[in-house]
């Protein structure tokens, strides 16, 4: 490029007059290896600018998904589990067999059977009453303690 | 039956994508420091993930993102302005050029940024929406909620304060 051109694009340049494409330009110059001696001062300036231009941002940025990702799986989850009552609920509806109801019986039956037999177990260790009642008798001599008085009275 | 429209993960992503890169330079242009850019920048995509439902209804995504980005930015200045802010300086290769002028570029180049970082912050993102993103004024007025004149002025003074800057840094013979 001329560079009667580049000083004339300068100075628009520096009355911020220039375009976009002829900033461009005057980048594009002064990355050449050598430029006009008195122009020496611009090639550094613009150096920078496109050195600057590449810098990049290199951290990862967490984001974090909640609320309309929550909901969503909430949703999912209600539905599974509504499908899971419906299909494992109906057998439950229907009307026991004649052979289950004679096995619930039995169960119900070996259960109170158990439950008797155990409740006579515990009347059993009940018996550390008597013993109690044995105490009583050993402080029947407090009769004796009446007789004495009786016989103040008399 | 009209059911709400989730945004995935993934569409999310490939919307923030093309300018996630804008919003981090533009952070830390301002916040000079690169981890606080990072802070910025994460906050900034999580603002706009929050509020994905609402994101169809912004007309431009991205200048909507540049806007948010420079308010938290300045807002964060505000809050911490006595405190002093670790200088970060960017890394960059060119390969076409010898290790000694490699050198001397490199050293030029910083000067660049540190004096950027001496302007005021208007001129500053102004810059760095024009000469570094190179968006249209139109789109930096709508950012940074200025008319287009404004911008142009603080550019002209932005750029004439580099070269005046670096000029008397390096004693660069002009004319």
């Amino acid at each position: 490029m001329v560079l009667n051109n580049i000083e004339k694009l300068l100075e628009k340049y520096e009355n911020g007059e220039t375009t976009l494409q002829e900033e461009q330009q005057l980048k594009s110059y002064f990355s050449q290896e050598t430029v006009a001696p008195h122009l020496e001062v611009y090639k550094p300036i613009f150096a920078y600018f496109l050195v600057n231009e590449k810098e990049q941002f290199t951290k990862d940025v967490p984001l974090k998904t909640k609320r309309t990702f929550n909901y969503t799986w909430i949703s999912v989850a209600a539905v599974a589990v509504l499908f899971f009552g419906f299909y494992f609920g109906s057998p439950f509806s229907q009307e026991p067999s004649k052979e289950e109801q004679q096995m619930a019986f039995n169960q119900f039956k070996e259960a109170m059977q158990m439950v008797s037999s155990n409740l006579n177990k515990g009347t059993s260790s009940i018996g550390y009453l008597e013993s109690i009642g044995k105490g009583t008798e050993s402080v029947n001599y407090l009769d004796e303690l009446n007789n004495p008085i009786q016989r103040i009275f008399k | 039956m009209t059911q709400p429209q989730i945004m995935t993960q993934t569409e999310f992503l490939h919307i923030v994508m093309p300018f996630k890169d804008k919003v981090f330079r533009l952070a830390k242009r301002l916040l000079v420091s690169r981890e606080e850019a990072e802070d910025a920048t994460q906050e900034v995509l999580l603002k706009l993930w929050n509020n994905k439902t609402k994101m169809s209804e912004y007309k431009n995504v991205e200048a909507f993102s540049m806007t948010m980005t420079k308010n938290f930015c300045l807002d964060k200045l505000k809050s911490k302005q006595a405190q002093n802010l670790k200088i970060v300086h960017s890394n960059y290769q060119d390969h076409n050029v010898s290790v000694q002028k490699q050198v001397e570029l490199n050293d030029s180049l910083d000067w660049v940024g540190r004096i950027i970082e001496d302007l005021p912050e208007q001129q500053k993102m102004v810059i760095q929406l024009r000469d570094i993103e190179q968006y249209d004024y139109d789109e930096i007025a709508k950012m940074l909620d200025m008319n287009p004149t404004a911008i142009r002025v603080a550019l002209s003074r932005a750029r004439k304060t580099i070269r005046e800057k670096l000029t008397n840094t390096h004693s660069y013979g002009i004319k």
